[in-house]
């Protein structure tokens, strides 16, 4: 497994570094109706930002941020926000995943109904797609053996 | 042997290349796939999900179910990987 590098310059950087991207991939993930963005790309920069944090710092500083059960759970539950909606507009009358229905449980009329769903699944993907990468990336990168009982 | 697979290769891409002579012009408004439906999404999006990026708009809503397909292979490839590679020390 890697050793600490311990060098103060990266450190530094990297520490200034990573809440700018978290805050961006948010942005990504929120304003992809109105901009180029969206579930998977805002995943992908949120997890970037862990990734920076694993090669300037150790899996150790990752893990205490984004421990392995909450990120295996997190990985889940965005597959599940994302089918749940889906069943949620099945169980109102409507077709799987036809947000338009979704008027009836929120006070906005049809189109805006239809944006908010979408809104919800983004954030499903973001989600998942988030903790899968990180996921991936400690696994492969130290071979599955980190410290910590596998989830 | 080497020399019979490049054949084969050369033949394959030979044909693959004599299959793209009969394809639509790039960004031909007369192609099929720009008639069907393409139209109707350009001109019905904003309107009918309030989303003015209408590459979101088909990608979330008009193809709900394709995106629902990639998140689960997105998923299954996280826990293949631990599955198959985490073990404990």
């Amino acid at each position: 497994m890697k050793e600490r590098l311990e060098d103060i310059i990266i450190e530094t950087i990297c520490r200034l570094l990573v809440p700018p991207i978290q805050l961006f991939a948010l942005y990504v993930i929120a304003h992809g109706h109105y901009s180029p963005g969206g579930g998977f790309q805002g995943g992908c920069i949120l997890a970037a930002s862990f990734i920076l944090m694993f090669i300037a710092f150790d899996i150790g500083e990752v893990k205490k941020r984004m421990r392995e059960k909450l990120n295996t759970i997190l990985c889940a539950t965005g597959v599940l926000i994302y089918a749940g909606i889906g069943v949620i507009c099945l169980i109102l009358g409507a077709n799987f995943l036809d947000y338009g229905i979704l008027d009836k449980i929120l006070p906005v009329y049809t189109a805006k109904a239809r944006a908010l769903g979408s809104l919800g699944i983004e954030i499903g993907v973001g989600l998942a797609v988030t903790s899968v990468m990180i996921s991936i990336f400690l696994n492969i990168a130290t071979a599955g053996e980190h410290e910590g009982e596998p989830e | 042997m080497k020399f019979f697979a490049f054949i084969v290769v050369l033949f394959t891409g030979a044909l693959l290349i004599y299959g793209t002579v009969d394809m639509p012009d790039w960004g031909d408004p007369d192609s099929p796939p720009n008639r069907h439906v393409s139209p109707r999404y350009l001109e019905e999006a904003v309107e009918k999900t309030a989303t003015p990026n209408v590459v979101t708009a088909v990608l979330a809503d008009y193809r709900g179910y394709d995106t629902l397909g990639e998140v689960y292979v997105i998923f299954t490839a996280g826990v293949a990987c631990i599955i198959l590679l985490r073990r404990s020390r």
